[in-house]
Parts: C-alpha cells; sequence; structure tokens
C-alpha cells in the first residue's frame, strides 16, 4: 500500500472522526434534555402551574441552542459516506441506505415539522397539541438515533446480507436480521439511555451553578427533581445495555474486548482490569508485560464477557492464533488470522476469476468460482491485509477509554442517588450548609465528566474495531473515496476552523442565556 | 413488482422529494434578499423564514438518503468524484443551520451581521450550486465506474473522477446557466411566500416589486435552460444494455413521454399563472401555492425525462459505458421493495406537514406579533 493512499486514509478517518467527535458533543444534549423538557410540559399540563410552564421554556431556550449546531455537524456527516468513503457507500448502500432513508422520512420530517410548533406555537395552538408536538420533536430525535445506530450496528456485525459478485456488494436478504440484530439492539439501548444520563447530569450541574449564585431555588428544586430521575434512570439501563453489550462484543468482535482490557494472552477465569497502566514497549508477540501497573478483579473479566466465572477470554495473540472459547467457556482452536489471511485471497482471487467468466460468457466455470467465493467471502476483508499485526486496533485508547467510561459510568449512578437522596431526604446530611458549596462544584464539574464518558463510549466501539470500516469484510484503505490526500485535508481543516468557532458560539450562548435567564425570576413565565 | 418497477417507483419517489426540495428553496431565496430589506423589517422576513428551513433541510438531507437507500451508485460515484462541488454545498448549509437561532441570541460572539452574511452566502450557494448538481445529470460529468476496482489493493476504488474533483462542474456554462435558473426561481417563489406569510403593506409593495424583477429574470433563464436541454445529447440504452449518446434525447423523451410533456405544460402555466396574477392583483396571496404545485410538477417532468425512457440519469463524459441508469446503480428487488413499505408513509408524513404548516401560518406574521414575542419565540 503505498503512502499516498494511506494518507489519504488517515486524512479521510480525522475528518470523519473529527465530525462525529463534534457531532456527538451535541446530540445526546439534544436527546437528553428532549425527555426532560417531554416531563415538564407533561407535568404543566396535567398541573396548568404556570412555575412549571416558566422551567419548561427555560430549559427549552438551551435545547434549542443546541439542537441547531447538531443539526450542522449531521449533515455532514450522512454526505460524508459518500465523499469520503464511496466505495464504502456501494458495497452497502443496499443495507445501510435502508436505516438512513427511513430515518430521513420517519424521524428527520417529524423533528424538523413539530420543533417549529414548540419554539413557536405557544400562542398558536392549543396545550394539547403544543404538547404533542414537543414529545413527537423528542420522539422524533430518538427515532433517528435509533436507525443511525442499527446502521452502525451492522457495520460492527455484518449480519441479514448476501454477498453478490455480480455486482460486488453486500445486498439485504432480511430487514429484520439487521434491525434486530444482537448489536443493534444492544447499541441503540446503550447509546439512547446514555444520553437521557447526559441530559440529566446537564440539568443538575446547571442548576448547581444557579444554586451556588444563589438564584431562583425553587426553579432549581423542580428541575433538579425531573433531571435527577431521568440522569438516574439513563444510567442504570446504561449499566444493564452496557452488560449486554460486553457479551455481545465478547461474541462477535474479540479482538475489540481484548483491546479494552489490554490483553494478550488470556486464560480460564480471566481477572479484569479495573485500574491499570500500559506498557508502552508492549507490542504483539514481544515478551514485555502489558501493564506497568494493574490492580485487577478476579475472573472478573470472564463473568463480564460470558457470565461464567470460569470462562476462557481470549488475548490478543490468542485471537491472532486462532484461539477461541466454546459454548461453556473452554479454550478452543478455531482459524488463525494467517488463515483469514489466505482464504480472504482465496475469496478475492476467486471474484477475480468470477468477473472474467462472467464477461466471457463461460457459464461453466462461474458455479466453481462462486463455490469458492461463498466459502471464504466471510474472510474477504483480510485479503487486504499484509499481516496479522495488521487487524490489532489501538490498544491503549481503546483501553483508557474503556476505563474511563465505566469510571465515570459508576460515579454517575452514585451522584445520581446522592443527589435525589438530598432532594428527598435533606434531613440526612448534618451540616449541610457548609456541604452544599462542595455539592454544587460537583454537581457543575459533573457535565464534562459525562460528556466524557459519553465521548469514551464512542472511541472504544469506533477505534476497537479498527482497521475495519465493516467489520472482516472492508478495511478502511478499500473503503475510500478516489482523492488525494490534498484534498480531504484541506476540508479537514476548513470543517476543523467552522466546526470549531460554532462550537465557541454555542457555549458562549449557553452560558449567556443561563446566566441572563438565572437573573430573572424563573417562577413566572416571561411576557413582553 | 418486478425488480425494474421498482426501480421506476424509486425513481418516481426521488422526482417527489427532488421537486419538494426545488419548491422549499424559497427559504434560501429569501434568505438571499434579506440584505436588500430594510433593517426594520428584516426581523419581518427572518421569523418568516426561521419556521421553515428546518423543512428545507430535512428535505435535502432525506433526497440525499434516498439516493443513498435506492441508488447508491450514483451516491458513491458523484458525491465521492464531485467532492467539491458537494463540500460547497454542505458547508453552506452547515453555516445556515446556526444562523438563525444564534443571530439575535446574547453572547453570539461574532454579532448579528455575521449569522445574516451566513444566510447570504447560503441563500446564494445553495441553490446555484444544487442546480449545478442536478444539471450534471442531464450534460453529464466526468467519471468513470469499474466495480471490479475493489478487487485491485493498490486502487481499489469504484467509481473515479477527474482531478478538479467537481470544480470543473462549477465552471460550466450549462451546469451554471441550470444553476442561476433555479436561484432566481428561488427567490421568485420567496417573494410570493412572503406576500402569503406576512401582513404588512410595506413588505407586501417591496416584495411585489421583487417578484416582477426575479420572475422576468427566472423566466428569461427557463427558456434558455429548457432549450439547451432540449437540444442536448443523452445516453440511450439499447435492448443489449450497451449505452450510446444520442442527439436530442431529451426532446425525444419529452415526444415518447408525453404525460410527462402534459405535466411540464400544466405546470409551467401554473408557475406563470402563479406570479402574473400575483402581479396584476395586489389583494391575490395565494400565488405560492399555485406557483408552488407549478414547480414540483415541473421539476418531476425533468427527473422523468431523466431517468425514464431508456436513458442514462447521469452519463459519463470520460466512458459513456460507464453511465448511470436505473437498473445498473439501483439497489437489490429486495431492499427495494423492503422500502417501497416505508414509502407508503410518505402521504401521511406531507399531510402532517401540511396539516401543521396550516395550523401555524392561519395567522399572519405581523409587526406586532415581532413586538410582543419573548425572546425565545423570534429569531
Amino acid at each position: 500500500m503505498n503512502e499516498l493512499l494511506m494518507n489519504t486514509v488517515d486524512w479521510s478517518r480525522a475528518q470523519f472522526a473529527l465530525t462525529a467527535c463534534y457531532h456527538w458533543l451535541f446530540v445526546p444534549l439534544t436527546l437528553g434534555l428532549g425527555l426532560v423538557i417531554g416531563v415538564l410540559e407533561t407535568i404543566y399540563y396535567r398541573t396548568r402551574d404556570e412555575k412549571w410552564l416558566a422551567t419548561t421554556k427555560f430549559w427549552m431556550t438551551l435545547f434549542g441552542v443546541n439542537f441547531a449546531i447538531g443539526v450542522a455537524t449531521g449533515i455532514i456527516l450522512e454526505f460524508e459516506f459518500g465523499t469520503n468513503w464511496s466505495n464504502y457507500s456501494w458495497f452497502v448502500g443496499d443495507i445501510f441506505g435502508a436505516p438512513l432513508a427511513i430515518e430521513g422520512i420517519l424521524a428527520f420530517f417529524m423533528e424538523s415539522t413539530f420543533i417549529a410548533v414548540m419554539f413557536f406555537g405557544w400562542k398558536k395552538v392549543s396545550p394539547a397539541f403544543h404538547l404533542a408536538s414537543t414529545w413527537l420533536t423528542a420522539l422524533g430525535a430518538a427515532i433517528s438515533a435509533l436507525w443511525i445506530l442499527v446502521a452502525n450496528a451492522w457495520m460492527q456485525y455484518p449480519t441479514g446480507v448476501t454477498f453478490n459478485p455480480e455486482t460486488m456488494r453486500n445486498e439485504m436478504t432480511s430487514f429484520w436480521q439487521v434491525a434486530l440484530s444482537p448489536m443493534a439492539i444492544a447499541k441503540v439501548f446503550h447509546t439512547v439511555t446514555s444520553c437521557w444520563a447526559l441530559g440529566g447530569a446537564f440539568v443538575v450541574g446547571v442548576c448547581g451553578w444557579m444554586l451556588l449564585k444563589g438564584r431562583n431555588r425553587e426553579h432549581c428544586m423542580r428541575s433538579l427533581k425531573v433531571g435527577a430521575w431521568v440522569g438516574l434512570v439513563g444510567i442504570v439501563l446504561t449499566s444493564i445495555s452496557g452488560d449486554t453489550s460486553a457479551v455481545v462484543v465478547a461474541q462477535k468482535q474479540p479482538m475489540k474486548l481484548a483491546a479494552m482490557e489490554g490483553l494478550y494472552k488470556g486464560e480460564q477465569g480471566q481477572a479484569i482490569v479495573a485500574f491499570g497502566i500500559l506498557n508502552p514497549a508492549k507490542e504483539v508477540g514481544s515478551d514485555e508485560e502489558p501493564y506497568l501497573f494493574d490492580i485487577s478483579i478476579p475472573h472478573g473479566l470472564a463473568f463480564l464477557a460470558t457470565h461464567r466465572f470460569n470462562a476462557f477470554v481470549p488475548g490478543i495473540e490468542d485471537i491472532i492464533a486462532g484461539k477461541s472459547q466454546d459454548e461453556q467457556g473452554y479454550s478452543i482452536s478455531t482459524i488463525s488470522y494467517a488463515q483469514r489471511i489466505e482464504h480472504g485471497k482465496a475469496a478475492r482471487n476467486a471474484l477475480a476469476q468470477y468477473n472474467a467468466a462472467l464477461k466471457n460468457g463461460d457459464s461453466a466455470s462461474l458455479q466453481q468460482h462462486r463455490q469458492v467465493i461463498d466459502d471464504n467471502f466471510q474472510y474477504l476483508g483480510y485479503a487486504y491485509l499484509d499481516e496479522p499485526s495488521e487487524a490489532v486496533p489501538n490498544v491503549p485508547l481503546s483501553f483508557y477509554s474503556f476505563h474511563a467510561m465505566v469510571t465515570t459510568g459508576g460515579y454517575l449512578v452514585l451522584f445520581f442517588i446522592v443527589v435525589l437522596l438530598l432532594l428527598y431526604k435533606p434531613k440526612w446530611v448534618p451540616g449541610k450548609e457548609k456541604l452544599a458549596k462542595l455539592g454544587y462544584w460537583l454537581a457543575i464539574l459533573t457535565i464534562p465528566l459525562t460528556y466524557l464518558c459519553s465521548m469514551c463510549g464512542w472511541i472504544v466501539a469506533e477505534v476497537g474495531r479498527q482497521p475495519w470500516t465493516i467489520q472482516d469484510l472492508m478495511p478502511n484503505k478499500v473503503a475510500i473515496s478516489d482523492l488525494t490526500s490534498g484534498h480531504v485535508q484541506t476540508t479537514f481543516w476548513i470543517f476543523a476552523v467552522v466546526f470549531t468557532a460554532l462550537l465557541i458560539a454555542d457555549v458562549s450562548i449557553i452560558c449567556k442565556q443561563i446566566s441572563k435567564k438565572s437573573k430573572t425570576n424563573l417562577d413566572i413565565v416571561e411576557t413582553k | 413488482m418486478t425488480h425494474e418497477m421498482l426501480q421506476n417507483y424509486w425513481w418516481l419517489i426521488m422526482s417527489v422529494l427532488g421537486a419538494l426540495l426545488v419548491f422549499m428553496l424559497f427559504v434560501q431565496g429569501g434568505q438571499a434578499m434579506l440584505a436588500s430589506t430594510p433593517r426594520t423589517k428584516r426581523v419581518l422576513l427572518v421569523n418568516s423564514l426561521g419556521r421553515k428551513w428546518e423543512l428545507t433541510f430535512t428535505t435535502l438531507v432525506t433526497f440525499g438518503g434516498a439516493f443513498f437507500a435506492s441508488f447508491p451508485l450514483f451516491y458513491s460515484t458523484s458525491f465521492g468524484g464531485a467532492y467539491w462541488l458537494w463540500i460547497f454545498i454542505l458547508f453552506s448549509f452547515v453555516i445556515q443551520a446556526v444562523a438563525y437561532e444564534y443571530r439575535t441570541k446574547h453572547g453570539n460572539v461574532y454579532g448579528t451581521r455575521f449569522y445574516d452574511t451566513l444566510l447570504h452566502i447560503n441563500g446564494v450557494v445553495g441553490p446555484v450550486l444544487l442546480g449545478v448538481a442536478v444539471a450534471g445529470m442531464f450534460f453529464g460529468a466526468e467519471f468513470t465506474v469499474g466495480k471490479e476496482n475493489i478487487l485491485d489493493v493498490q486502487a481499489a476504488t469504484i467509481s473515479r473522477w477527474g482531478p478538479l474533483h467537481g470544480l470543473e462542474a462549477i465552471a460550466s456554462w450549462k451546469n451554471l446557466l441550470f444553476g442561476f435558473m433555479v436561484y432566481f426561481l428561488a427567490r421568485t417563489l420567496a417573494s410570493l411566500y412572503f406576500i402569503n406569510n406576512i401582513d404588512d403593506d410595506e413588505v407586501q409593495k417591496s416584495q411585489h416589486r421583487m417578484l416582477l424583477v426575479n420572475a422576468v429574470i427566472f423566466v428569461v433563464l427557463f427558456l434558455g435552460t429548457c432549450a439547451v436541454i432540449l437540444t442536448s445529447r443523452g445516453v440511450e440504452i439499447d435492448a443489449g444494455g450497451n449505452a450510446m449518446w444520442t442527439e436530442y434525447k431529451y426532446l425525444i423523451n419529452y415526444i415518447d413521454l408525453w404525460w410527462a410533456l402534459a405535466i411540464l405544460l400544466i405546470g409551467v402555466a401554473l408557475v406563470l399563472t402563479g406570479i402574473i396574477k400575483s402581479l396584476l392583483k395586489p389583494e391575490f396571496r395565494s400565488g405560492i401555492w399555485l406557483a408552488g404545485i407549478g414547480t414540483i410538477l415541473v421539476v418531476m417532468s425533468l427527473f422523468w425525462v431523466l431517468g425514464y425512457n431508456n436513458t442514462a440519469y447521469y452519463p459519463s463524459l470520460l466512458d459513456v459505458q460507464s453511465s448511470l441508469t436505473l437498473a445498473n446503480s439501483s439497489s437489490s428487488e429486495f431492499t427495494l421493495r423492503t422500502m417501497s413499505y416505508v414509502s407508503l408513509l410518505v402521504p401521511f408524513v406531507l399531510g402532517y406537514i401540511a396539516w401543521v404548516w396550516y395550523k401555524m401560518d392561519h395567522k399572519k406574521i405581523t409587526q406586532a406579533e415581532m413586538d410582543n414575542a419573548g425572546d425565545d419565540e423570534i429569531y
């Protein structure tokens, strides 16, 4: 592979990562705040207490500012599949396109239609119509997340398809296998509920700041109750679905799991590293120790991956050598990565011969080549690798992101429980005035921690599956467009500047809005 | 339904989405006119458009998504190839998305004028370059397609493009003619929309003046574009699946597909009626609906002669056999059928959009509403 092509791959990856990271700064808050606002407005609708309306409108303002920039970064993501990953677009368009089209028809129109009512319809439609519009906007956002996550899950675990050698692409054979694959279900629940946690943390953090300033205590109490409950429900469901995710990853992407744990050689009843520092000198095949320092929980990874304490969990070197686990959790030998490369090359050669036979009208040999393709297709992507070690993702990034995500996730469970206890049982905390300031600061600092948790989750998911665009079938270097690195570099920097400038404006507006509105009485509805 | 019928059905869906997108470009047309509107009245125009921009944006996203789903080879060839053309289009829509929400908010860092400039850029660049992109489907583009390339480890890309990656499309006079025709159509529709949506004497008068200017330029450009399209060559696909350049292909298609011609003529008549009636009768305010429906019919008709009647809807100027047709660029029969079930929801979606539009717009925008609106209810 020449250096020029690798540069284009790297810059294309960098551009997609940049866009995805910026997009993911805004989307989870939209999903989380959407739920919070829906609950708040429902309480107002049922009680007709204007205080709840004022609180609803406060959070709606912040929702609107955040929503716009989420939309802006979202359109780039969709079209970058075509602009920067054109081979991928053809190779999977038959599968990936369907969820995307459904997303557009069902979700985007719902969001874009009813958000106008949500913001501008207070005096134009009935309260019931308005409430329905708020929930439909939140629902539209959730549905859009559902379909894009289904598409992403398919890239991690391709299922419900068959390869058509005449069109050189995968073609869908079962929509439901695509939409309801275990990877898709785990990913959708894990991601959407984590957004609820982030929305809750944002509400609690903003209220923490207002309480620190001694402003609008009643408004904060109303918001905190809803925000903390949404956050707690969100993070508990995230933890449960995270457990399911780990089992699915262990089954479908064992290399990712091994990278997440920095595990090179596994064993029966594998321990999990609760805290560790990786040895930077460690490489695949070297005799170096994988960790400079680690605190492990015995049998932890075995249980996390299989729900069995004594199961075998293969490490990176085991997987390359072809070790796996059977249904009872015992170590077995399967196909090594060197053999996968051979199978992949067999599939690629058979495809070339099939193509030639098709052009020459040689129907006799078509069937023969087709059989070879079918037998080896699941390893096609390995044909483009020179060595097995190319199939190992970035271990430090996967390892530290995974551990940061789990640690902050655990902290969030405790955080929301404590916030709710303080709200409902304030007398349980002696000397609470002294502790209050500390608590408010903690609430504020929890906002960036929750973003860190959320972002780390995506880094684990996407870095951990490298070098694959589509697991085992298409590596990144085959998925890209016919562009030189100069083109992609230029657009990378354009988007970096534009997104950063917009992020600065977004954060500035949100801070100003919070500051300005917190100085007004948020127990009454603003009239002009 | 057979695979071929499904391909035709999905081209019909694409024509509907494309037509709705062109109609909704009145938002961009309106943005392009903000700079020439007195500051005191600009707030009315911005807020009138601001309640619709999301629909245009969503229609564009859905149009792209539906192309990806139904004709993925077009998606991979055009977007990956005409890189700069699509990047400029996307960039112009990115800056639009935040401009409405941020322009009057405290702490917006760059000031209202900056965000109004962003709206202006989107208002001009969006319609012109979308027009250029669609024009490439009539007049051809510089690409080749070789699906077997994917087996080449060193250069696996299926669709390859000339070195300018879309810049050459922007430099083509035919494409630009089409692009500016779309731009002035968007401005014309915007004037009709403002006349319908805003209750303000000064705005009504200024928009009638703008309508006259924009409509005259649009009609001239439209006639020119039609003349170029109808005298252009196109790619015909013979019974053996071979592609060949054919003179007057789109004119021939209009003769063969008489119903497409009828729809085109009805559409043109509706657009002209909407414009002329609005100009002659200042109290007539429904011109946007006549011209809007007319626009939708005209664009659908253009899509039909582009893709139907054994025509390559994306001719390759470098290798005619690489030209994209409904047959060689579509998704599989299974996928198209699955998506067809989803497409049954389109009338329902259009229905609730129309209903919400009616509920929100039956009270027209007035200066008094702007003066009495809270900070969060006004752009």
